[in-house]
């Protein structure tokens, strides 16, 4: 299982990258490998607005499973990737790349700090049935 | 071996069943109004004959083999019930006639609340529910309905087992409480601390399904009922495992305050490739003024000479009306007929031999599948559907294998507490004969599990059609056969 | 009665599970409450009990017995023969729910044919596999609304002119959901108010707006420009259709309708007081991630033979569980089959056949009830197979009296509207002769003269 070291993970398998004041978002190879082959993603919230930790950002859809992605960060959008309704298969080819969801302007800095760093998140993972 | 759609069989000027010409002078039809194109196929009855009865033998069914879903209770649907469903006096009936031209119906509909409550031990059952799911919708917002009435409405939580069913949680949610679900001990009862914590002055309700997914019934059902009812909680019963408790005990009197019943289930009303069902709640007193309506009251007794009278009439604090009419009617005189025809001794016995099906066939399958809820079961169980030794080998792949020996496959994956399961229900139709060929068929895929599990992860082999792509089913999105746009019928 | 075993076997089966009794299965049950008495009466064989049944079905009149002009949405049409002998096959009747695709196939390629008509029929893209009735599919429509715009809409806009039970339906489904108004137009006097009127009170608030058509009263109105001020205002636009109309008219989807919902018992199911009856849901493709209830969808097998799968799955609440958009489990399967069987029967030509002949059996009886002096009829608007006759005198007693003649003579418009009660719903069929209408008129004619 891939976890880049330079990311914070949640328990909810969604990533972040920050790079000064803003942060990248998706979800993990685990939470890709859980969903297998994505169909559909969804990602209904637009550029510019505000939101806060834990607000439902993305819907993703397998053919046997479907799941909410939840804001790790509190901040206001920059910008969603279009790609993803048309290629929704990158989730499981690139989860940490080309699949990123959403990159925000982050409002509040110490919720970076109750993020999970990769060990963190790895020995999470590796408690977890199948 | 794929059969044309009735597009494809489709022959232009070809005609089916014609109609008429209008025995009336002709008015002209409304400018502006009239469609241009009606794109439907042109097909002869005989075509429309042979397509049906192709299609019908793609399809497994109770009338060709076991279909051993658990919680679905597939028993055998009684010729009879299709008899009298289609009885002219209650098919050629219409739904808003003058009460008194269809005093037959509503005495057959009370006379089904009377028994239903009976069987059940509650004080008033609604017909209404077309299906299981809404009769969970209708207890559910009963539940909603009860604590506004009594100006309780911070009790926004719902609790629910973890081993429940699907609909459960759905339900709840889109009736605007929050979910929360508690787990299950080690033993597949409702885990009573974690219970206990969870009942506070913000709980509206537990949903309970007994015996729960895992076949089981729950060993401190009366605690649980306790503690959820000292909170100022209602209990609401999932009645889809109803089959175990005919004549065994009545919910009402272990004090669930309401329940769904499953006529598609429980009282062998046939399912039809996926409906339709029905599903009427019952209720404790308390509740009884807000059940949807119409459902059907006696307004004067009979006589010796003559009938009583019955009327339909609308509860004083209705949720509101679920479905129009009167709920699905012809459901209700097969559902009726069934129960007439077992009366009290005859529901006691169903329940006894769905029970002692299924632990005959537990008994049988142990040995080869792991049980992880070691103990008497009801009317089903539920086992893991892999084994270490062979980790490739899924759930999925047993059931496949199975339509190879000319099974259904049980339900799978569900309930999601236990590993890769299998949940077995093999209801009281079924004679040992069917039982051990059931059981002899597991324990082979068992076998081969080991030996060549190929033969497994490829099944199945011997039906129709092979595993579907489901895949590509999604992302492709063909949900027509034909538009009207396309130039060319797809081949 | 259903039960095979034997004494033997059952001996037998107890000793393999290791219990002396089938009691001792029981012992969990809480000794207080185990196998209480059922105070029932007892049962009976086959033979009576379809005595007993058509004892109860005797103490009916049906719409065979009287000559039937009742509508208000349910109607009754000519069934085929076909029908019911297909739907007999035990492969369909007794099939479950197609999760085993390859045992399913009848099943599901039928689902796959049934979405096609009816997507056909309405002139939209996709459709489902059916809801439980047209209420219910009306109710999923607002559902849908209010998930299409994330809950940020809450306003819906009704109709008074769409059969109240599917408002009432509607009402009851989305009184959990916060935040929601819905609010209908005209209710005072629904017959001054066609579509059009709506329009003043859509606003960026609004969600969805629905209305009928033919509308309860059997009224066709042309539905673009209220369709046109829907969509400038960002919202949806249902409509409630009758399916045998639409062998005849203009179909919603022309008009610009998002969703098309309506019942589809007059498509080959008999009325049978009621139910099981047949929603029918459609829509544009658009949206398909956003509808309730099941989809099939077409694909391939391993070795590349054309199959059907149910899809889409993943919306459905056996695995959304608590995050499903709505708790739909069943559809009404056979129902649905029903209507694509009688559809297929009929075909182009024959649905055509039968939208013709109850629009023109209705005018002619409209015409000659015009004359009765004393009774009005809503003519000005044009209708289809149902009218409103205002009559001289309560439509309550006008009723009972028809049925002295034998004769459901429609629907007291009072039972739904309190301040209609002169006022009688009139339907007629391609089944109403025109002998059945002439006696109508006649007896319509005696009541109004005493």
């Amino acid at each position: 299982m891939n976890t880049p070291a330079n990311l914070k993970y949640t328990k909810t398998d969604e990533w972040v990258l920050v790079e000064g004041k803003t942060a990248t978002v998706g979800v993990t190879d685990f939470a890709q490998s859980q969903l297998s082959d994505v169909v559909f993603v969804e990602i209904p919230v637009d550029a510019g607005e505000e939101l806060k930790k834990q607000a439902h950002i993305a819907t993703i859809e397998s053919v046997k499973a479907a799941a909410d992605v939840n804001l790790p960060t509190s901040g206001k959008v920059i910008e969603t990737n279009q790609k993803l309704a048309d290629t929704p298969e990158l989730i499981n080819s690139d989860p940490y790349g080309a699949a990123w969801m959403l990159k925000l302007e982050i409002s509040d800095s110490t919720e970076i700090n109750q993020l999970m760093d990769a060990k963190a998140y790895e020995d999470y993972c590796s408690t977890r049935s199948h | 071996m794929t059969e044309p759609t009735i597009y494809e069989l489709s022959s232009p000027g070809r005609v089916g069943v014609t109609f008429p010409v209008a025995d009336v002078p002709e008015t002209n039809l409304p400018q502006g109004f009239i469609r241009s194109d009606l794109p439907l196929p042109e097909l002869s009855e005989l075509d429309v004959i042979r397509h049906f009865t192709h299609l019908s033998s793609l399809n497994y069914c109770i009338d060709k083999g076991l279909y051993p879903l658990g919680s679905c209770t597939m028993k055998y649907n009684p010729r009879i019930n299709e008899e009298t469903a289609r009885i002219p006096g209650f098919a050629l009936t219409h739904p808003l006639q003058p009460e008194d031209t269809i005093q037959g119906n509503l005495a057959l509909m009370f006379d089904l609340q009377e028994h239903l409550k009976e069987i059940s031990g509650f004080a008033a059952v609604t017909l209404q529910p077309s299906a299981g799911a809404q009769g969970e919708f209708v207890g559910v917002s009963i539940i909603r309905a009860f604590h506004r009435h009594n100006a309780d409405p911070k009790r926004i939580k719902i609790l629910i087992p973890d081993s429940a069913h699907g609909t459960n949680p759905a339900t709840s949610a889109m009736s605007g409480f929050e979910v929360v679900p508690v787990p299950s001990d080690a033993r597949g009862n409702v885990d009573l601390v974690a219970l206990k914590t969870a009942c506070d002055d913000t709980l509206a309700g537990l949903m309970l399904t007994n015996p729960n997914t895992l076949g089981l019934f729950d060993e401190n059902v009366l605690e649980v009922i306790k503690i959820v009812h000292e909170a100022g909680g209602l209990v609401y019963g999932d009645g889809a495992n109803l089959n175990a408790l005919l004549g065994i005990t009545k919910p009402g009197e272990l004090g669930i305050d309401l329940m769904h019943f499953n006529l598609h289930k429980t009282f062998s009303t046939p399912h039809g490739g996926g409906g339709p069902g029905s599903g009427p709640v019952g209720v404790s007193e308390k509740l009884v003024e807000f059940l949807p309506g119409p459902i059907v009251k006696m307004i004067e007794e009979g006589t010796e000479d003559l009938a009583p009278l019955y009327s339909l009439v609308t509860p004083k604090h209705t949720i509101g009306r679920v479905k129009s009419f009167n709920g699905q009617f012809g459901m209700l005189v097969r559902a009726y007929t069934y129960i007439r025809m077992h009366g009290p001794a005859g529901l006691r016995k169903i329940s006894e031999y769905a029970v002692l099906n299924a632990n005959y066939l537990l008994s049988k399958v142990r040995k080869a599948y792991h049980l992880p809820y070691d103990r008497t079961c009801m009317h089903e169980f539920v086992v893991e559907g892999s084994w270490t030794d062979v980790p490739d080998v899924h759930a999925l792949d047993i059931a496949k294998r199975l339509m190879d020996y000319d099974f259904h496959p049980p339900t799978n994956y569900f309930p999601l507490i236990v590993h890769e399961a299998l949940m077995i229900e093999p209801t009281e139709s079924e004679s040992l004969q069917t039982l051990d060929a059931f059981a002899d068929a597991l324990l082979r895929i068992a076998e081969e599990a080991r030996k060549s599990p190929e033969t497994l992860k490829q099944a199945p082999h011997t039906t129709p059609i092979g595993r579907l792509d489901e895949l590509r089913a999604a992302k492709e999105l063909v949900l027509c056969c034909w538009l009207p746009e396309e130039t060319e019928k797809p081949s | 009665m259903f039960i095979p075993h034997t004494q033997a076997e059952t001996e037998g089966m107890l000793k393999s599970i290791g219990v002396k009794s089938i009691e001792d299965l029981f012992s969990v049950v809480p000794e207080k409450f185990r196998f209480p008495k059922l105070d029932l009466p007892d049962g009976v064989t086959e033979m009576e009990a379809l005595a007993e049944m058509k004892e109860y079905a005797a103490a009916n009149e049906t719409v065979e017995d009287l000559i039937c002009f009742l509508g208000a949405g349910a109607y009754r049409h000519y069934i085929p023969a076909a029908v019911d002998s297909l739907l007999r096959r035990g492969e369909f009747f007794t099939a479950y729910t197609p999760y085993q695709p390859e045992i399913s196939q009848g099943t599901l390629q039928a689902v796959f044919e049934f979405q096609t008509l009816m997507a056909n029929l309405t002139g939209m893209e996709v459709a489902n596999a059916s809801h439980y009735d047209g209420a219910t599919a009306t109710a999923e429509a607002g559902v849908m609304a209010y998930h299409n715009f994330r809950g940020k809409r809450s306003h819906i806009l009704l109709s008074s002119s769409i059969n109240p039970q599917n408002r009432e339906v509607l009402c009851t489904y989305l009184c959990g959901y916060e935040n929601v108004e819905i609010e209908t137009i005209g209710l005072d006097n629904p017959l001054q108010s066609n579509p059009d009127s709506l329009i003043p009170y859509i606003t960026e608030n609004t969600s969805l707006v629905v209305v009928q058509y033919p509308d309860f009263f059997g009224r066709i109105f042309d539905l673009s420009s209220l369709a046109t001020e829907v969509h400038s205002k960002g919202a949806l636009l249902a409509v409630i259709a009758n399916p045998i109309a639409l062998g005849l008219l203009k179909t919603p989807g022309e008009f610009g309708a998002d969703i098309v919902v309506g019942e589809g018992q007059p498509l080959g199911i008999p009325l049978s007081f009621g139910g099981p009856y047949l929603g029918f849901f459609t829509t544009k493709k658009e949206y398909v991630r956003k509808i309730a209830g099941r989809l099939v969808g077409e694909t391939i097998d391993v070795k590349g033979n054309r199959g059907y799968v149910l899809t889409l799955t993943a919306r459905e609440q056996h695995i959304r569980r608590e995050k499903a958009t709505s708790n739909i489990c069943s559809n009404q399967g056979l129902m649905a089959l029903a209507a694509t069987i009688y559809l297929s029967l009929l075909g182009k030509n024959g649905l055509r056949q039968v939208a013709n002949l109850c629009y023109q059996k209705a005018h002619y009886a409209a015409e000659k009830i015009a004359k009765i002096p004393g009774f009005l009829v809503e003519k000005k608007t044009p209708f289809f197979h149902e009218f409103v006759v205002h009559c001289p005198i309560s439509a309550a007693t006008i009723t009972e009296r028809l049925l002295d003649n034998q004769i459901l003579g429609g629907f007291e418009l009072s039972k739904a509207f309190p301040n209609m009660e002169n006022d009688l719903l009139v339907a007629v069929t391609e089944l109403n002769s025109k002998e059945d209408i002439d006696f109508l008129v006649e007896s319509l004619a005696e009541v109004s003269h005493d």
